[in-house]
């Protein structure tokens, strides 16, 4: 084939892959409007579990502010209980992000080979990471869905402060971090499709301990102060994109000052600016997405060569 | 023992069985081992940096509340994994194995072979309560205090937790029915209910009036409430509950999870047959 045959065929193939992204959005934004009962038990059902987190910070304050009569001591109270309250509020509208991310994104590859639409997929003419964009693109509008209620109840229900230090950068900063975190989970799509149900177990065993170490319900720059194990961890979870976005998006929305952002550990009482943090969150979108193509293609090479690409209930 | 107790306690040991086999055969041992602790004590560290950092930033230490959090999170695991065990059979034979239809037409009764299937859940699920509370006395210093005289009313209280719980997963089982595949939202969703109205992590007093009541409601409350009561010390934290005696709240509990076990007959009878009668038994909703 010619390099002009070549150059002549890119719009058809773009025309096609986007095809394919519109093609599996598709079924998941008019699959849900056809079960509405979904927005039930994903939009309203798991604000409740986020609306006990918010009560703990309450209890807390409440029992820190019995007895206190100073103005501003109660003053200080209140506000550091505002300020944890809208930390877990941001944290919840994540959560349902990262959620689609393990379940709908990670794992999906292999409910396909399970329910035996993956071999249809491998036989169309795509490129498999449209097919994975499509089902990011319809995950995000069905779990945006959940994160608007959840920061809208939030706001509403728990008469939290939010103050907008700078629009552009927190919009920068939220789609950053969706394109990176979607990124990870097409790459651990591809690293499930080689895998049985250990895909299932590993999903559920990326749920409570990514929520601890990335900071979905406190700041996570408290764990430094745990020492070198906290200091590990915290190193361990900015490589998550929702621990740099969540820190980032608490920085610019929470008023009063960063509370408890990451250190930088060469520079005492320096900290992740909200700059800085996008500028880390390109670089993970960028790597995630580059890991995810590579890994793709390596893993299906080798399921394929393994005959694993169909086999079921393993 | 009857024939149809025979029938029942044979469909309860096989389906337990096959839940074990379900839930653990995927690995070596020691590794499912690790994976079923992992979960609870990751849940149970959220908790403590919660606390760790409103204390940092609050500058005030409670270590009656961290206690009383302590303790009702490691219990709460029973919750999570009891109520997941349940309805999720429905789903999971419908939606992934497609082995409902099979199952369904067998000579067993479906209500026993669901609450079989959640045994396993169940005895991981004590597992990782025990793991979680030795932790919390040793590694962070949860005030644990039982007497001896607390331990038959402790078991008494349990066993009609797991007994209301169940009861409230095989309702949700039969909902599940004519549901589409929203699994992980009634995994999420529903314990969250009793998250916030039960007490679990925060004294009923932290909620507003109505939603005490609706706490009071719920026999889980009573549960969570009794079990602090017999395995930590006395502390001034009102719970909301103060008015009862242990008795008082055991036979709540005893007269609330007869109620539940009713109920989740009823419903799980009517989520069958509707289900039979839209056709939804054995559909499957991939998107």
């Amino acid at each position: 084939m010619s390099a002009a045959t070549a150059t002549s065929r890119i719009p058809h193939r773009l025309k096609l892959n986007l095809q394919a992204i519109v093609g599996r959005a598709y079924p998941r934004i008019v699959g849900a409007n056809r079960e509405p009962s979904w927005i039930f038990f994903e939009a309203i059902l798991p604000l409740l579990g986020i609306a006990a987190y918010v009560f703990i910070y309450k209890a807390l304050g409440d029992r820190a502010l019995f007895g206190v009569t100073d103005p501003a001591e109660i003053a200080r109270i209140r506000g550091t209980t505002n300020s944890l309250i809208a930390t877990v509020v941001l944290g919840g509208t994540m959560v349902a992000f990262w959620l689609n991310v393990l379940w709908s994104m990670a794992s999906q590859l292999y409910w396909e080979k399970e329910i035996g639409n993956l071999q249809l997929y491998m036989m169309a003419p795509m490129s498999r990471m449209a097919l994975l964009g499509g089902m990011a693109i319809g995950g995000m509008f069905m779990t945006s869905v959940r994160a608007i209620t959840t920061l809208v109840v939030g706001v509403v229900v728990f008469s939290i402060t939010l103050q907008v230090s700078n629009p552009l950068l927190l919009l920068g900063v939220f789609f950053v971090t969706l394109i990176a975190l979607y990124g990870m989970g097409m790459m651990l799509a591809s690293l499930y499709l080689l895998w049985g149900r250990e895909a299932f177990n590993l999903s559920a065993l990326l749920e409570e301990p990514i929520f601890f170490s990335s900071g979905f319900y406190f700041p996570v720059g408290g764990f430094a102060k745990f020492g070198t194990i906290g200091g590990a961890m915290l190193a361990f979870a900015t490589a998550i994109p929702a621990t740099l976005g969540l820190d980032a998006m608490r920085q610019i929305i929470v008023p009063g000052g960063p509370v408890l952002p990451i250190p930088v550990p060469w520079s005492q009482d320096a900290f992740l600016t909200a700059d800085v943090e996008f500028g880390i969150l390109i670089v993970l979108a960028v790597v995630f997405l580059f890991l995810a193509r590579q890994t793709l293609a390596y893993l299906e090479m080798l399921a394929r060569r393994e005959g694993r690409l169909t086999s079921r209930h393993q | 023992m009857s024939n149809a107790a025979r029938k029942h306690w044979r469909s309860f040991k096989w389906a337990a069985w096959l839940g074990w086999e379900m839930d653990s055969n995927w690995t070596e041992p020691w590794l499912f081992m690790v994976y079923s602790v992992i979960k609870p004590i990751a849940g149970a560290f959220i908790l403590v940096l919660m606390y760790n950092v409103f204390t940092l930033i609050g500058q005030f230490r409670d270590p009656d509340l961290f206690s009383y959090i302590y303790i009702g999170n490691a219990f709460f695991i029973f919750v999570g994994n009891t109520l997941f065990g349940t309805f999720q059979v429905i789903q999971s034979d419908r939606e992934w194995y497609q082995t409902l239809r099979y199952t369904y037409i067998s000579p067993i009764s479906y209500y026993t072979y669901i609450v079989g299937r959640a045994a396993s859940k169940v005895a991981v699920g004590a597992l990782a309560v025990l793991i979680t509370l030795v932790f919390g006395v040793f590694a962070l210093g949860v005030q644990f205090h039982m007497p001896l005289d607390h331990i038959p009313m402790f078991f008494a209280a349990l066993a009609l937790g797991l007994f209301c719980l169940i009861s409230i997963g095989i309702c949700l089982a039969g909902v599940s029915f004519m549901t589409a595949k929203h699994t992980h939202g009634l995994a999420e969703g529903i314990p969250g209910v009793f998250y916030v109205f039960c007490g679990v992590l925060f004294p009923l007093t932290a909620l507003p009036g109505w939603a005490q009541s609706v706490g009071r409601g719920i026999p889980l409350t009573y549960w969570f409430d009794l079990t602090r009561r017999l395995i930590l010390p006395p502390s001034s934290i009102d719970s909301g509950l103060g008015f009862f005696n242990d008795n008082e709240i055991l036979v709540l509990l005893l007269a609330s999870s007869l109620i539940f076990f009713l109920l989740s007959l009823g419903i799980f009878k009517l989520g069958e047959y509707m289900a039979r009668k839209a056709g939804k038994i054995d559909m499957t909703t991939s998107y």
